[in-house]
């Protein structure tokens, strides 16, 4: 069996890597916010969230891709700066990953930020330690945990996306194929060796993944106190 | 506002309302920047919600914090609690899980750099921490746990330190280890503290002013001294713990093993303390513990007998009454039934032999189930 071509793989795990990075600074904050807010409109956020846990692939890459396309303003202003379009480019996909994978990220740090409370926050106020250092020195370290879960699940599941990518991305070689779409193609071509060694890939990779979440979650249980 | 040449306390002073459906709190008060002041009142009383209040932690609440020329509150600013330099020890100690004991010390210290508080080492030695310091917070017991928090507000140089019911979640033996402490604390800080509890001899044995909530209202307010040997007040407060506090100093030491005390109300013989003569002690004497005699009596195996005048008679729900005595210059409480009252003729004037049975020195009365009988 000969190695299939890895610029796929490649391209996935850089997809995957961005999208974690930027995710983790847009999710943060509203992790932060659903936790802690008494907002009445925290339930809509909430469910805005939680949308592509619940749309096909294809009702979420449809939209995208009418957002991206020349002809609207986000996609026309993109081109008129960087003089490419953003579907059908790397940039593309990253913001249509972020969109789907986005509750990925949110619901495990809001769970952690919730089971973390105000208190330990309450008493690093009173020990003179303003808003972000309150974030940096407490909040974070406490719930170190939920920030590995959820960058964890995010870049897996930006590595397991196919449907979204498919309608932003398309299928250009080093630019938008990425692993599931590689895969897809192998197998419309009756190349099933290839589509064989890609897949078992995602399958071990996947497998790994979900053992490293729960074994960090059985080592340290919540609540540190 | 502040004469070099007439050194006047300054004041954290309170007026501000915050409601909910069903209660609302309504706390105008003037609280002197020294000592203890408790903050006292049954559960629900308001009492934790007004500490948060003064920490800034509760921003809901309508009115005017003011701390010693500070404002902290008023209806258009409100300084978050970390630019107020509150000290603040949570009834669950709130000690950080991820630091170690060391680690919360420092994470207080680091904070509060260049401003004069004490250091990590005097509070430490103050508080007993140093066996603990390199260990994670999980593996402390509740009286260590607290014993860390306190250090760790202390270390805050705070203006004033808040402390919300340390006590209440441990059992009578942590809390028997921990008083002492809290006692050396009071005694030496210079820092002003104010405490809530809902424990009259928890009070009686820190606070030197005593501010009594109810239902979100200031009921009462006074020095210790005095509220504790107010019927009017004990009624309020609590009757079964009520008792007195009188001020005491060691004269010597008997080789009997008895240890003889004067007070302004006369002299008292205790079973042996600790104490050097002429050391100050503050002694507790429960109302239920003093017996009244209209003649002084004799063949009674009592040590401490001491005249007394009645000066107020409260009759109290059930069977009980409270009588307020004067013995020399103090005020003393007794509780005796209703029918030994009218049985006795007591009446304000009366003079009457108080026989003391117990007295309790301002140690190991928590509760007050461990006062030492002088018999």
């Amino acid at each position: 069996m000969t190695l299939p071509d890895l610029g796929p793989v490649w391209l996935t795990l850089q997809l995957a890597a961005v999208t974690t990075l930027v995710l983790m600074l847009i999710g943060t904050p509203i992790a932060w916010w659903l936790a802690f807010t008494a907002n009445r409109f925290k339930p809509v956020v909430e469910a805005l969230t939680a949308l592509p846990l619940v749309l096909p692939p294809t009702v979420l890459g449809f939209y995208l891709l009418v957002i991206m396309s020349p002809r609207s303003p986000i996609g026309g202003a993109f081109l008129d700066v960087t003089g490419t379009t953003l579907t059908f480019s790397f940039v593309g996909l990253v913001i249509a990953s972020v969109v789907y994978s986005l509750p990925f990220t949110v619901q495990p740090l809001q769970a952690a930020f919730e089971a973390l409370g105000r208190g330990p926050l309450e008493a690093a106020a009173t020990l003179r330690a303003g808003p972000f250092d309150r974030f940096r020195t407490v909040a974070a370290p406490m719930a170190a945990r939920g920030f590995l879960t959820a960058g964890v699940l995010t870049f897996a599941h930006t590595v397991g996306e196919f449907g979204v990518v498919l309608m932003v991305g398309g299928n250009i070689p080093g630019k938008t194929k990425v692993i599931s779409i590689a895969i897809y193609e192998h197998v419309e071509t009756i190349n099933y060796a290839d589509a064989h060694s890609l897949s078992a890939m995602m399958l071990v990779f996947s497998f790994v993944v979900l053992v490293m979440v729960y074994t960090v979650n059985r080592r340290y249980p919540v609540g540190g106190s | 506002m502040s004469n070099p040449f007439h050194k006047v306390p300054e004041t954290l002073s309170i007026d501000v309302t915050r409601s909910w459906p069903g209660f609302d709190l309504s706390v105008a008060a003037e609280v002197p920047l020294e000592g203890v002041t408790a903050l006292f009142g049954p559960s629900g009383s308001g009492k934790s919600t007004l500490l948060r209040i003064i920490a800034g932690l509760d921003r809901q609440a309508q009115g005017r914090v003011c701390c010693g020329g500070e404002t902290w509150q008023d209806g258009r600013h409100l300084r978050p609690a970390h630019l107020r330099g509150v000290g603040y020890v949570f009834q669950d100690a709130r000690l950080f899980p991820h630091l170690t004991v060391a680690g919360n010390l420092a994470y207080a210290a680091h904070r509060a750099r260049g401003l004069s508080g004490p250091t990590v080492a005097e509070v430490v030695a103050a508080l007993d921490l140093a066996p603990l310091m390199t260990r994670r917070t999980a593996a402390l017991s509740g009286g260590e746990r607290q014993r860390v928090a306190i250090c760790r507000a202390l270390l805050t140089a705070p203006k004033v330190l808040l402390m919300d019911e340390p006590l209440a979640a441990l059992d009578d033996a942590r809390k028997a280890e921990i008083l002492p402490y809290l006692e050396r604390l009071t005694a030496v800080s210079r820092v002003p503290i104010v405490y809530v509890s809902h424990s009259v001899a928890e009070v009686a044995r820190l606070a030197h002013r005593i501010v009594v909530l109810k239902a979100g209202r200031v009921a009462l307010s006074g020095s210790a001294v005095d509220l504790l040997s107010d019927p009017e007040a004990v009624a309020l407060i609590g009757r079964r713990d009520a008792g007195s506090i009188l001020s005491a100093r060691m004269v010597r030491q008997h080789e009997d093993g008895l240890s003889e005390l004067v007070t302004e109300a006369g002299p008292l013989f205790l079973p042996r303390m600790e104490a050097r003569p002429d050391d100050l002690v503050r002694l507790r004497i429960p109302a239920h513990d003093i017996l009244l005699a209209r003649v002084r009596p004799e063949g009674l195996s009592a040590l401490n007998i001491l005249a007394a005048t009645v000066l107020v008679i409260k009759m109290t729900e059930g069977p009980g009454a409270l009588v307020q005595l004067a013995i020399g210059s103090e005020r003393v409480l007794a509780r005796i039934t209703r029918r030994s009252a009218l049985a006795l003729d007591l009446k304000p004037g009366v003079e009457v032999y108080a026989i003391i049975k117990s007295v309790a020195i301002a140690r190991g009365d928590v509760g007050g189930a461990t006062a030492p009988r002088v018999l």
